[in-house]
């Protein structure tokens, strides 16, 4: 038995030596590093109570185990004004505490608050289709699958449709994607890098292939690549959207150069009215 | 004729199915051959099937609910398996809509076919001994619920073998739940096996609060009901005010996929965000429903073992009370990343983290009932001290994910799941598993083997830890759930192969608790229970015999304080004196076989709707209201066990036990 | 003798205490379809202007009609209660009448819902047009269901009451179905100004 224990034991400290990518605690944006923080510090908090619980649990049951003939054994003790002053203040204290963080948090990093940050803002539009990600820089007039490249330093603005949420840990985090509807995200990145997206929510077969490599880059770099994007001889029409738009698996990233205009409202107004409905609703928007 | 049903649903093509198939088909052959062989059919039908007793019924739960745990382990290790060798280019080897499948029903199982009918085997046997009652205030209703329950999982079970199951997560989120996108049989399995279990659940759920609220016998006001039955109470408000929204989302799920309707689809002004609340109104209270129980469970057991009253009762109900409230104004925090504004999620957010205070109440008081105690340390001890330490660092995590900014980083990644298999195995699973082993003498008049309910409990434990904290991990790490594959350069690996360990290693523990039963009925005379109260306890059901009689109780007991016996016990130590009894007729109920020939049309009920045939389908609703009108004209429902009868078994036990 | 009218009264006490509990155990029933029901007006609050294009509430409901519906059930509710106090009184036969009246009352009900859920389908606004129409038909065919459920029951009443007359066991099931009955009536006030009033706003 304890050879076992061993065993395991040890396989745990390798790994925990290898170096693994923690991505959450490693961010590469601020509202990444913030949300960070936020574990971190309701942890400490928790643990305020929690390690004292841990510890009484085996020091009450080795002290007060029947073979202990010196403890203390008062069957009828069921009451104390006192204890039960205690366990109820001291969960409550930290739990207002935390509920106070919770409060400024949820509105600091609304993931609908633009950034209050300098710089100009540039706007992604993002279509989650089966089982791919569309991501479209309407200013730009260019389209990529799978494959985002952004600017160090610039406020990125998100705005998101259909169905399944998004999620790039370094960067920040999930937001719903959903048919019919429009979500929005405010993500910055302060460092350059490959990193990691992923679809968060379980959509059907091809989900686990439906990730994409979000590139940070410096400004340069990212206009040259707006700039080798917009040369591809592929263009985004509806025509070329609905063969997209159906079902495909694994799918490598790809350049479009000329998007179709007002696409992404009419993929979310489709959802709202049959189609023919659809100039009257987009006065709307 | 057979609507979608051809050769062609039962998945010839895949082995690991047909397997597991010829190794059911077998098991089932064995057990009815056994049954022709020794004549037994007579007795399974008299003594079991049509039994309206409670102690049965729930020992039948408890029986269905092992099997079931078999069945969803089995999953959790396909699943395990198949993503630690499932990096890089070879995607594991199991298909991917097998491995959806296999997700799919693991978490239904483990929740509505395991952790489920374990509560109610557990509330059935004890409920109305705490109580001092002679059954449940309607046996038949009880009978019924339990062959509705039995109905969803052998549809659960059926759809391995013919068709398929859902293969959209637990919940089956729309749209992708919806026909267009999952046109096969598995989501109209899966309906109809939870709609049918769920009344079945409704039902016992009224059944138990109306035993509790009326069948006290005299003295017991509510606060000197034991913790366990006040648990058992608070779960089902829960239920009878839940599950009617599991049934409507399901409904017009099924609305939407039979009659074309719009309820959650994307398009026609159909909205799936709106069966995401619905079934989180629901789904949130499910695990207030399967934990407090738990609650109760380890409230009993704690204070059995340490010998000494429960320390602050009446704080135990209050955080019981307000959990029960609480529980429904939280849902929203299934999906912080709706979008739903910072208002909302902030309210959701501390909604949620206000539970924490009660039930960190609730584990001071164990840790002080254990202060200046006596503590034996058997299996339900272990399991307790076990307990402890789980859900606080399992409590902890859920209060991590309430903080809205935290949870856009943790939803929907392995650390949600690690959260939530640590409070409910190392909350749910061990309380369920410790009641087992604390009431099995009660059950069955014998104990379980100590030594090894003490490998099964370590075996579980440990590997528990080696399953979940390197899941925990891979959250930070940027896993989300439900991957089928992944790339070698994440470096998950190691940590899943880790976790496949630890799933071996409770897999051990189950079997360790298995080989506990089998050895313990063979070592039935050594282990036998002849006082009725093997852990000297404190509530009633120690009163009577193990196993009690049918009737419970020979002569209903008077109660005057908490602890009720253990109360009589100091008295009969002070005076030491015994009153001849006085018996009395009793008034029982009648055994019969209408719970299970309605909950038998019902399965052909489902079945058919499962695959739209739709002539059966009209013969077995027809069967189940015929079975409900014939039982509506049925008055030899009950009967009286005369007093000089009840004397002469009275005096056979106490003869039996000597 | 002495032990058979103990045994007697033990019968009585009994089967009061069984029928205080089935009636008990039947309130937490209805509180639960109360549940039941709420959840599905959530659901049309959410779909109600869900048309996608289809009609609104404003033009395919007819008030007259539907004010003939709330009247015929209002009614019906009214003759229950005048069977319950014939039952009180043990009145048999009475009991009978004012059931059977109940129940045409109630049939008449569901044959002209029946008839308005039709003249929709005809009309092309069936429940597969939208999102509104789905949750229309379901919260007020749901309500019909259960009146459906309740006549059947009120039929094999009326059955019991003949053949076995008013007695402890008939009584509790009266009262079950009167509450049923009730409850049914006040689901209809609820829909009747949920969908139809507001919806003709």
């Amino acid at each position: 038995m304890t050879n076992k224990l061993k065993f395991f034991i040890s396989i745990g400290l390798v790994l925990f030596l290898s170096g693994c990518k923690l991505v959450i605690f490693d961010p590469k944006g601020s509202i990444a590093a913030d949300e960070k923080d936020i574990i971190i510090i309701s942890t400490l908090l928790m643990l305020i109570v929690v390690i004292p619980v841990i510890i009484m649990t085996f020091l009450f049951a080795w002290r007060y185990r029947a073979s202990n003939k010196k403890a203390t054994y008062m069957p009828e003790w069921a009451h104390s004004v006192k204890i039960e002053m205690v366990v109820w203040t001291i969960p409550l204290i930290i739990i207002t505490i935390l509920a106070i963080i919770t409060w400024k948090s949820s509105h600091k990093l609304d993931p609908y608050k633009p950034l209050n940050v300098s710089g100009e803002p540039i706007t992604i539009e993002v279509i989650a289709l089966d089982w791919k990600w569309l991501f479209i820089y309407p200013d730009e007039n260019i389209a990529v699958i799978n494959y985002m490249q952004i600017p160090e330093n610039r406020p990125i603005n998100f705005k998101i449709t259909a169905d399944a949420p998004i999620w790039i840990p370094q960067l920040g985090g999930q937001i719903y994607a959903m048919p019919g509807m429009q979500s929005k995200l405010h993500l910055i990145a302060h460092e350059k890098g490959s990193y990691d997206g992923f679809s968060a929510s379980f959509s059907g077969p091809g989900f686990s292939g439906m990730k994409f490599i979000a590139k940070v880059s410096s400004e340069k770099d990212f206009l040259n690549w707006v700039h080798l994007v917009g040369q591809s001889q592929d263009q985004l029409n509806i025509l070329e959207y609905n063969k997209l738009a159906k079902p495909s698996e694994n799918n490598i990233p790809q350049y479009y150069s000329d998007v179709e205009n007002n696409l992404f409202k009419t993929v979310i107004a489709k959802y709202m009215m049959p189609v023919g409905g659809i100039n009257k609703n987009m006065e709307k928007m | 004729m057979f609507g979608k049903l051809t050769i062609n649903a039962i998945p010839f093509n895949e082995p690991i199915i047909m397997l597991t198939g010829l190794v059911v088909a077998i098991m089932g052959l064995v057990i009815v051959g056994a049954v022709f062989y020794f004549k037994k059919w007579k007795w399974l039908w008299n003594e079991w099937i049509t039994s309206v007793d409670h102690k049965k019924i729930g020992i039948m739960y408890i029986i269905v609910a092992i099997i079931m745990l078999f069945r969803g382990l089995a999953d959790a290790i396909l699943m395990r398996s198949h993503l630690a060798l499932s990096a890089g280019s070879p995607h594991g080897y199991l298909p991917p809509h097998h491995y959806d499948q296999i997700f799919t029903a693991h978490g239904v199982i483990m929740i509505f076919f395991m952790a489920m009918p374990f509560m109610f085997g557990l509330l059935n046997l004890i409920v109305p001994l705490q109580i001092g009652a002679r059954d449940v205030a309607f046996p038949f209703l009880n009978s019924l619920s339990f062959w509705l329950f039995v109905v969803g999982a052998v549809l659960v079970m059926l759809s391995m073998f013919v068709g398929e199951f859902a293969a959209t997560g637990w919940l089956a989120y729309p749209p992708l739940s919806e026909l267009a996108f999952s046109p096969g049989v598995g989501v109209d399995y899966y309906i109809w096996s939870l709609q049918i279990s769920g009344l079945g659940t409704l039902l016992s759920g009224i059944n138990f609060f109306v035993t509790i609220m009326k069948m006290r016998c005299p003295g017991m006001n509510l606060m000197k009901m034991p913790i366990f039955v006040w648990t058992a109470l608070c779960s089902m408000i829960l239920v009878i005010i839940a599950f009617p929204v599991l049934t409507v989302s399901l409904g017009m799920l099924a609305l939407d996929r039979y009659l074309g309707m719009h309820f959650f689809t994307s398009d026609f002004g159909g909205n799936f965000m709106m069966y995401i609340n619905l079934i989180w109104t629901w789904g949130h209270p499910e695990v207030y429903i399967l934990v407090l129980p738990g609650f109760g469970i380890f409230s009993e057991i704690v204070a059995t073992f340490s010998h000494k009253r429960l320390f602050g009762y009446t704080a135990m109900v209050w955080a019981t009370f307000v959990i029960t409230i609480l529980s429904f104004i939280v849902w929203l925090h299934h999906f912080f990343t709706m979008g739903a504004g910072a208002n909302v999620n902030g309210f959701f957010g501390i909604a949620t983290m206000i539970i924490a205070v009660p039930t960190g109440v609730k584990i001071f008081n164990w840790l002080f009932t254990m202060y200046r105690g006596k503590i034996i340390f058997s299996v339900p001890m272990l399991w307790l001290l076990g307990f402890l330490v789980a859900f606080t660092f399992g409590g902890m995590t859920g209060v991590l994910m309430s903080v809205p900014a935290a949870d856009f980083q943790l939803h929907n990644s392995l650390f949600l799941i690690a959260h939530f298999h640590n409070t409910i195995i190392g909350g749910v699973v061990f309380a369920y598993l410790a009641g087992f082993t604390y009431w099995f003498p009660k059950a069955f008049g014998f104990k379980l083997d100590e030594k090894l309910g003490k490998m099964s409990f370590w075996c579980w434990t440990i590997g528990f830890y080696l399953a979940f904290i390197p899941v925990y991990i891979l959250g930070f790490m940027g896993m989300t759930r439900r991957l089928n594959h992944y790339d070698i350069a994440s470096g998950w690996q190691p940590y899943l192969i880790v976790a496949s360990i630890g799933t071996l290693i409770i897999s051990l523990g189950v079997g360790f608790l298995v080989v506990q039963i089998i050895v313990s009925i063979m070592k039935r005379n050594q282990y036998r229970d002849k006082t009725g109260d093997p852990w000297n306890g404190r509530t009633l059901e120690w009163s009577i015999p193990s196993p009690p009689p049918f009737y419970n109780f020979a002569i209903i007991p008077k109660v005057t304080s908490r602890d009720a016996f253990w109360k009589t016990k100091q008295d009969m130590v002070n005076n030491n004196m015994q009153e001849k009894p006085h018996y009395e007729d009793i008034h029982m109920p009648k055994n019969t076989g209408v719970g299970f020939m309605i909950a038998a049309f019902s399965l052909v009920f489902c079945f058919s709707l499962v695959w739209h045939i739709i002539w059966l389908a009209i013969v077995g609703f027809v069967g189940m209201i015929a079975c409900v009108i014939f039982r509506s004209f049925d008055n030899e429902i009950d009967y009286y066990v005369k007093a000089d009868e009840v004397e002469k078994l009275e005096i056979e036990i106490l003869n039996r036990n000597r | 003798m002495h032990t058979e009218t103990l045994s007697h009264d033990m019968e009585n006490f009994q089967h009061e205490d069984s029928g205080s509990k089935i009636i008990f155990g039947f309130w937490i029933y209805i509180m639960s379809d109360c549940v039941l029901f709420a959840s599905i007006f959530a659901t049309y609050a959410v779909l109600h202007n869900n048309t996608f294009g289809g009609p609104p509430a404003k033009e395919l409901f007819s008030m007259p009609y539907v004010l003939t519906e709330t009247f015929i059930l209002l009614t019906s509710s009214f003759t229950y209660g005048l069977a319950m106090l014939a039952m009180h009184k043990m009145n048999k036969k009475q009991v009978i009448s004012w059931l059977f009246i109940t129940f045409l009352l109630g049939a008449s009900f569901l044959v002209m819902e029946l008839k308005e859920f039709s003249q929709l389908i005809n009309e092309g606004n069936a429940w597969d047009r939208s999102g509104f129409l789905s949750a229309f038909f379901t919260l007020v065919g749901t309500h019909g269901l259960h009146v459906a459920s309740g006549l059947l029951w009120m039929t094999i009443l009326i059955l019991q009451v003949i053949f076995r007359g008013v007695n402890p066991t008939t009584i509790v099931k009266l009262t079950c179905l009167s509450l049923f009955w009730h409850f049914l009536d006040i689901v209809w006030i609820f829909v009747f100004t949920i969908v139809y009033l507001m919806g003709a706003i």
